[in-house]
């Protein structure tokens, strides 16, 4: 555009030039022409900056139109595949696309998806204010409005309590040994938690401040007043032990109760047959264990489990190992006793065992070679 | 609209001692309150929204707020009461009787004079549906002031305050938020006794404010000053129950009125 102007302005330069020599032009339609000089500029100007944007907005509308098609497209899928569009779930979902583009991706996450637009693109937070520009939270020009707002809510209660035990005291009823919370098993939400209720960013100090407040809300003799308000903010620590999945007990024919469980270590497989009502005895792999193993420190590992429990001379052990050495052996065959002994046994012992370490199992496995 | 709730309230309310030329409320430049074209089908409407935003400029104390509170009061609320001699503010000096006792004692003829302006002024610009901040670093009373904001239907800010709130609001908060019209500060100084940053935020963003000093506080920078005790219970719950009632008695009356333009232009 700039050269063609160029070239028009010399064409009209020339032609005055021109007709100067030849013709006489009234100096009034004569425009008098600057020298223009071209510009270069890189076309770095007329980007956009993306990066300053920031994350990309979404309009309301946009999503909308995203949710109907997500809703038409699965009723189109469920048709594809033969079943009933009204009560066909996510999972179908997930089954139907998987079964129509099967991908060889490793990464889970690069193969073809299909899911509720909620979950795919990212939550917004709504316009915080009304036609009028006036914003509906009292504690929006602090900035951290649901934080604040809580701690407000959390000093309301305090005094609320106060007041409460000022009521108690005229009517001298006041008493300090009132019911109090129990709060054994269960553990304050942590930041992250607490930032994903308030949906709000803040910071360590702010959590810390929070906290101290609640400890000031259980320290006062009336507390229980405000018991739900507290719990909302504990969250129960699950008791560890209830995770391990105990081997069903059975009954041989003679009416001896026998439990099977499996153990592994390194790349040694092991699995046992725990006997009831036996002598002691023990037999991997068709041997006598100490022919088995040689070794003390691999009969040690064998026994340790029964000796923790006291049990020594109570169970017929029976089991078959496979891969690795002798060491990783001895250790697969440990765990899978350890297990098969949680039949046998009480809760507390669970719980006992767990903590001695028999019920884990060693990941420790062989670093490849580095040159 | 934000813009004009402020530019006629200031052009009557303010004294001749200060000068106004061109108000720019927001970045935004207004010469006269009324400078935009209307179209003719909403003429009438117009016409009476006008009537009922400027009648109430053109009245000394529109809202009746001196009954709101007597110098008895303010003496029993012990609003005279200022902090040492030897805390006192250079310019603190023309609102103080004198001291007694070593305690400065401040004038409550020129308080009460200064609190209804502040509360008048308070009174328009809520009638105009301005936004109002409450602020106050005090920790003492930051329950209070946020309650009595909840209660009004404004907005409080007893926190620790961020640096660029207000001359950085398009990115602390989104860009297109509107700040607020009038910032009342129950407490000019923050918790290490210097003066709290949202005055001067406010005076540079033209915000007015209406501000309770006492006598270690400085009042240069404040609109409407109050000069007044800050540290008693008393005199704060005072200070918060005198707000909160004009504030709700000024928006009470526009909502009276925006009902009789309805009840008028139905008739």
């Amino acid at each position: 555009m700039a050269a063609s102007g160029c070239r028009g302005v010399r064409s009209i330069l020339w032609k005055n030039r021109s007709c100067g020599k030849n013709v006489c032009v009234p100096r009034s339609k004569m425009v008098p022409q600057l020298p223009v000089r071209q510009i270069y500029v890189s076309s770095s100007l007329w980007k956009k900056n993306l990066a300053a944007a920031g994350p990309q907005k979404f309009t309301q509308e946009f999503i909308d139109k995203q949710v109907e098609e997500f809703e038409v497209g699965k009723r189109h899928l469920a048709n594809m595949m033969e079943e009933d569009p009204e009560t066909f779930t996510q999972e179908d979902i997930d089954r139907s696309i998987a079964y129509l583009f099967p991908s060889g991706l490793f990464e889970k996450r690069a193969r073809p998806f299909m899911k509720h637009p909620e979950e795919i693109f990212p939550k917004q937070t709504a316009i915080q204010w009304d036609a009028k520009g006036r914003p509906f939270h009292f504690l929006f020009y602090t900035g951290k409005q649901s934080y604040y707002s809580l701690l407000h809510d959390v000093y309301e209660k305090i005094l609320a309590i106060e007041r409460h035990q000022d009521k108690m005291r005229n009517k001298g009823l006041f008493t300090s040994d009132t019911k109090q919370i129990l709060l054994t098993g269960s553990r304050w939400l942590l930041k992250e938690e607490i930032e994903e209720n308030l949906v709000e960013n803040i910071s360590d100090q702010d959590y810390m401040r929070l906290i101290q407040l609640m400890e000031k809300l259980l320290s006062m003799p009336y507390c229980s007043l405000e018991k739900e308000f507290i719990l909302k903010f504990r969250k129960q620590l699950e008791v560890q032990s209830s995770k391990y999945e105990i081997p069903a007990l059975q009954y041989d024919p003679q009416g001896v109760a026998f439990s099977v469980a499996d153990g592994r270590r390194k790349t040694a497989k092991a699995s046992i047959t725990l006997r009831d009502s036996g002598s002691g005895n023990i037999t991997i792999n068709g041997r006598n264990y100490l022919h088995y193993f040689p070794v003390l420190q691999n009969r040690v590992q064998l026994m340790f489990p029964l000796l923790f429990v006291g049990m020594m001379g109570r169970f017929d052990i029976e089991g078959s190992v496979e891969g690795s050495g002798h060491s990783a052996q001895a250790g697969a065959l440990r765990l899978a006793i350890s297990r098969a002994l949680l039949s046998f046994v009480s809760e507390g012992e669970v719980e006992k065992m767990r903590q001695a370490g028999l019920l884990t199992a060693d990941p420790r496995i062989r670093e490849r070679k580095k040159p | 609209m934000a813009a004009g709730v402020l530019t006629g309230v200031r052009q009557v309310l303010r004294g001749p001692r200060l000068v106004s030329a061109v108000f720019s409320c927001h970045g935004q430049t207004f010469s006269s309150a009324a400078a935009a074209v209307k179209s003719p089908a909403a003429a009438t409407d117009t016409a009476a929204t006008e009537k009922i935003l400027n009648f109430p400029l053109t009245q000394p104390d529109y809202f009746r707020l001196s009954e709101l509170f007597t110098m008895k009061d303010l003496f029993e609320a012990r609003v005279h009461l200022g902090h040492k001699k030897g805390c006192r503010h250079r310019l603190m000096g023309p609102y103080l009787f004198g001291s007694r006792l070593d305690i400065d004692i401040i004038d409550l003829e020129q308080t009460a004079e200064h609190l209804q302006r502040a509360l008048n002024f308070t009174a328009h610009v809520a009638y105009r549906g301005g936004i109002i901040l409450l602020v106050s670093r005090r920790r003492q009373f930051g329950h209070l002031i946020e309650t009595t904001a909840q209660e009004c239907g404004e907005y409080a800010h007893t926190r620790y305050w961020k640096g660029g709130l207000l001359t950085n609001a398009s990115i602390q908060y989104s860009p297109g938020v509107r700040l607020p019209d009038l910032i009342v500060f129950f407490s000019t100084l923050n918790n290490v006794f210097q003066q709290h940053v949202g005055i001067r935020d406010a005076a540079k963003i033209n915000i007015p404010t209406v501000g309770i000093v006492d006598s270690n506080c400085n009042p240069s920078l404040i609109t409407y000053p109050v000069p007044g005790n800050d540290d008693t219970p008393v005199a704060m719950e005072m200070y918060c129950r005198l707000f909160k009632m004009t504030i709700n008695r000024a928006k009470d009356k526009r909502r009276q009125m925006e009902l009789l333009k309805g009840i008028s232009a139905s008739v």
